[in-house]
Order: C-alpha cells, then structure tokens, then sequence
C-alpha cells in the first residue's frame, strides 16, 4: 500500500478518515434509529395487553351429559368440550399410533378419558370442525369433519384425513374441581 | 408537434412556474401512440378510471362506515337504508371491484398476448404485477369491512395461510390478528389499510405510466416505433376511443350496479359474523376461483400456499421464460394456440375454485393447476426455442396503410419458407 503511490495516499487518507468517519457514524446512527422505530411500530400490530388479559375462561361442565360436546368461547375461537361415550373414548385409546398423521396417544391429549378438551379451529386454515351438534356431519372416524376442506379428526381430535397437518390442539387447561374447568 | 404556448396570461403565468400546459400536452394531446392500437388497448385507461370510482365512492363510504367489530355491520345496513344515495355508493363500489378485477384481468392477457411484457417493458409489467397485488390486497381486506360471515371466514382462511410458514408461522398470524383470532383489531387494521392501499396502488400506477410514456405503448404488431408515419396523437384519436370503451364499461357496470347488485356477492354474506360457526361452503369471490383453486390442488397446507403465491410470482419472470424475440402472437404460430389453451386452462381453474374439491374436481384441479405451472416453466421455454414465427412487417405504417390494414394475413403474404431458416431456427 505504501510503496504503491505515497504522497497521494497519505494526504487522501488523512482528509478522507474525517469525513469517512463522519458518514459512516450518522449512517449508523441513522440506521439505528431507523431500526429503532421499525420495532415499536411493528410490535403495535402484536395483542394489546386488554386482549391478553382474557386469556382464560372457566365453565361449568356439571350440565354436559355424556355424548354432548359444548362449544366455548376463549381468546375470541370456539374449544370444544367434549363428554365421550364408553364407545369414543375405546375407539380413542384403540387406534395405532402408526396409523396416525400426528401421532398422540389419546391418553396425552385426554387424561380424564371422559373428558376431552380441544380448540375447535381446524389446523389447517382455521375453519370451526363440525360435529359439535347433534345431526352434525362426523366425518369417518365420530370425531369432527371440517367443511371448508374436507379434514376429518376422530374422538381424540386427532387429524385422520384430509389437508389438515396437524390435530386439533389441546388448550391448557385444569379441572377446578370435578365441575370446574379452567380454559388458559 | 410543436409545443403549444399558452396564449392565455394567467395559463403563461402558472406554464412558467409549473409547467403543467407543456407537461399535459406531451403526454395526454400530442403523445405519440402507435397508429394501430386495437380495441384491447382500451383496458389500461378503462382501468385508471376504476381505480379512481374506486377511491371517489369508497372515500364517501368511508365517512359512514364504523370499523368495530360490533358496529361494522349494522353499519353497512346503516349506509344502505338511511344515507342518502348510500346503496348507490355501496353497490358501485361492491360491483366496481369485479369490474376493475374484469378490466385488469382483460388488460394483462392483452400483454400476454400481444408480448407486451418484452423488452424493452420488463420493468412496466413488474409494476403491472405490483398493482395486480396490491388490488388483490386491497379487495381481500375491503370484503372483510361490512364484517358479515363470509367477510369473517374469508378473513380466517386467508391469514390462516401465513400459519403455513415453517417456525414462525403461528407468531406471524397471531401478529396479522393482534389477537388469538379474527377479531375486532383484525377489522380496524384491515380498514387501515383498505384505506392506505389504493394510494399506494395509485403511486405504482404513475411508475407504470412513467415507464410506458418513455418506451411507448406495444402495438398488435409488437414491432418498434420507427418513425412518425408509425403514431398518431393521443388526443383525439385515442382519447375519443377510450370514452368510446368506457361508455361501454359504464354501461355494463351501471347493469350489474342497478339490476343485479348482489349476483356476484354471497347471500352469507348478510349474515353477521360469528367466530362460532363456520359456514358450510366457503368460496371467495369470482377474481379469486382461479387461486384458490391452485391453493386446494396441492394437498399439502405449505404446499398450497407456496403454489397459490407462486401462481402469480412467477408472472415476474415470464419475460425471461419467454425468451422469443418476437413480441405479438400475430407472428408466432405455436405461441398463439398456447395462449389460447392457457386462457381456457385458467377459467378451468375458476370453475374449479367454484366448487367444493371432491370428485373429478380434485383432478381437474391438479391437471390444471400442474398445466398453470407448465405453461410458464416448460411450455413457453420450449416454444421460444423451437417456434419459427413468420416474418415481421417493415414498420407499423406500412402494414396498416399498404398490408390490408394489418390483418392476420397481412404478414402470410411475404412468408417464404426456406429451409435455411428452419436450420437456423433449430440451433437458436
């Protein structure tokens, strides 16, 4: 570098270190500030703090007879509480895990059999499953069949076939007591 | 074509500050367009004036609408029973997106046709693109505003589709929603927005204009302007063509505005939104069937949205899939009977879109989605590489003047077939 062309190269550098330093430091400054509003404004579109606030919802499950399935709201989608039948929960706990797209011992997503607790939102564009009422179509395995595209879950909730990729999720949730269930 | 200076003191007084006369007449009365233009050139301006309907009857909507999730509804029906021509305002703007959709649609098959998306245009066609997206936007978050339950299971569906990316798909859709669902800070961003796009939309409308008026329009024959002889001006010839078409426009809209104001929109529709009950048949609206056709072909959810979003992605890099030096389909051919099967493979996808995926729809729908993608990635290559088209007349002018008017046989006439040319063709 030195030996290349001296004279022009010192007195170049010595009036371009200056300026050079002074671009980049109100480049940068201006890039953080640039970055620094981009955050703020893309995290106003996140949940505001009044609808996190309704995170949970507790029901009375006392009045679900057995074989009905209710539909609650939480956070603004339908859960879908669900009293199996001997027969539901057999056909649940029965199936292969091989014979599953996602697969999930019925005992882990229900672990009171009686009881299952899903969010009623497809998983694939987020249709609301039918099934839930009586005379609902079911789909081929008893579960839920959504309309828009034509999944089909069993009575696990568990996706069986169709474009879904995954099962309906299991909220968290805990029982209060044997009528009490806390959604969130 | 001397520039005209205005005689008018005031007008010479503004002219010398801001040159607005000078500027008006270079690109509006003398502009120089090709002396061929057919009627499909109409679609372009028929399109400007949508977009201004567009904005003019939705700003006075806006002054009525409440965006809440509570009121939005009530507040449609408000704007149709008791505002003073507010069923006017509300249906023109309802059927005036389906006419905009209509007139773009005509207008970007007119470019396919005619080659318009080649050199020396690429730039123009992206911008075309562009606004194709931005109406999209525009047209999807507008259907969710009067908040009835196909307005909330569209909505669903579609920012649904952003849950399809791999890691960070569900913090994406909870971000678009600024909640756990479809809900009312989904509806008031979607206003926002409404609101904003159509301006964006008409800022990439003035690039797309820029980058026309410094090439020049393409012309049925897809040859270059060679010389005076080859235009006319602007005004009177084409502005007088374009009142012509939109007269026509106006008329078909104002049918579907005055006698049939619902027959495109969805009778759920009336129905207000409830995050409970999904409807039983979910279809988007008309200018949508093709995409969403794409979307169920693919049964895969990843797979589905990359292909729909691809569907119109790959319309970026068509200039380079069709790699013929040869503009107008006049002149190729094989190209034309392409074209040709590709318009009736995408209203096959419409049809297909229209009705619930089961049956022979399921492989109708992946034929003719597998023939979209075709048409683009193996079709055109293959075509531009082995097509001879025939030979291009001298200039614009002397194909309209002397050649018959510039008809399908015009260019036949001095068609020579010598087999040096095959030979050549086929190492191209």
């Amino acid at each position: 570098m030195a030996d290349a062309a001296p004279s022009q190269d010192s007195s170049s550098e010595h009036a371009g270190t200056r300026r050079d330093f002074l671009v980049l430091a109100a480049g940068a400054m201006g890039g953080m500030a640039v970055v620094g509003i981009t955050w703020p404004l893309i995290e106003t579109m996140n949940p505001s703090a009044d609808v996190l606030a309704l995170a949970s919802t507790e029901v009375d499950i006392s009045q679900i007879e057995e074989g009905q399935v209710i539909v609650v709201k939480w956070r603004g989608r339908p859960v879908f509480i669900r009293h199996r039948t001997a027969d539901e929960i057999a056909s649940a706990q029965d199936v292969s895990l091989d014979d599953l797209s996602d697969p999930q011992p019925d005992a882990e997503r229900a672990p009171r059999p009686q009881w299952l607790i899903v969010e009623g939102v497809c998983t694939h564009l987020g249709c609301v499953p039918l099934g839930s009422k009586i005379g609902d179509p079911r789909g081929e395995f008893g579960g839920w069949f959504c309309p828009c595209h034509g999944s089909h879950y069993d009575t696990s909730g568990r996706i069986r076939k169709g474009p879904a990729p995954a099962n309906l999720p299991v909220p968290t949730y805990e029982f209060l007591d044997d009528t009490l269930v806390r959604i969130g | 074509m001397t520039t005209p200076v205005p005689q008018n003191r005031v007008a010479q007084w503004i002219e010398y500050r801001l040159p607005i006369f000078s500027w008006t007449n270079k690109h509006l009365v003398d502009y120089p367009a090709p002396r061929n233009l057919n009627y499909w050139w109409n679609f372009g301006s028929l399109a400007g004036f949508m977009l201004v309907l567009q904005i003019v009857t939705g700003v006075v909507l806006a002054m009525h609408y409440t965006p809440h999730a509570d009121h939005a509804f009530d507040s449609v029906e408000h704007i149709m029973r008791d505002v003073e021509w507010g069923w006017l305002m509300r249906y023109l703007h309802a059927n005036g997106a389906s006419m905009f959709f209509a007139v773009v649609y005509i207008h970007l098959f007119r470019g396919l046709y005619y080659g318009s998306y080649k050199s020396p245009r690429e730039i123009l066609w992206w911008m075309g693109v562009i606004i194709l997206l931005l109406m999209m936007a525009s047209a999807f978050m507008g259907y969710v505003l009067p908040w009835g339950q196909m307005s909330f299971w569209a909505a669903t569906v579609i920012t649904n589709m952003t849950s399809a990316i791999p890691w960070i798909g569900e913090t994406v859709v909870t971000w678009l929603w600024g909640g756990f669902s479809v809900d009312h800070p989904t509806l008031v961003r979607f206003y926002a927005l409404h609101y904003l796009l159509p301006f964006v939309l008409f800022g990439v409308v003035f690039i797309h204009l820029w980058a026309l008026h410094h090439r020049k329009s393409n012309n049925p024959l897809g040859i270059d302007i060679k010389s005076p002889k080859d235009t006319i001006p602007f005004h009177p010839y084409y502005t007088v063509k374009d009142m012509f078409g939109l007269g026509v426009m106006m008329f078909i809209l104002l049918i579907f505005t005055f006698y049939m104001p619902n027959v495109l929109g969805e009778v759920i529709n009336y129905e207000k939104a409830n995050p409970l009950q999904t409807p039983a048949h979910i279809v988007p609206e008309w200018y949508f069937l093709p995409f969403y056709a794409i979307l169920r072909a693919i049964p895969d959810k990843l797979g589905g949205v990359v292909a729909m979003v691809a569907s119109i992605a790959i319309l970026f890099i068509l200039p380079w899939l069709d790699s013929s030096r040869v503009r107008s389909a006049r002149f190729r051919p094989i190209y034309k009977w392409a074209f040709w099967i590709f318009v009736v493979d995408c209203i096959a996808l419409g049809w297909v879109g229209a009705n619930t995926p089961e049956g022979n729809f399921i492989w109708i729908g992946q034929v003719t989605t597998g023939y979209y993608f075709a048409h683009f990635l193996i079709v055109l290559p293959l075509i531009a590489k082995f097509e001879r088209p025939t030979p291009l007349p001298e200039s614009i002018h002397q194909a309209v003047l002397k050649g018959g008017g510039g008809g399908e046989d015009a260019p036949a006439a001095a068609a020579e077939a010598a087999p040096a040319d095959a030979a050549a063709a086929e190492k191209t």
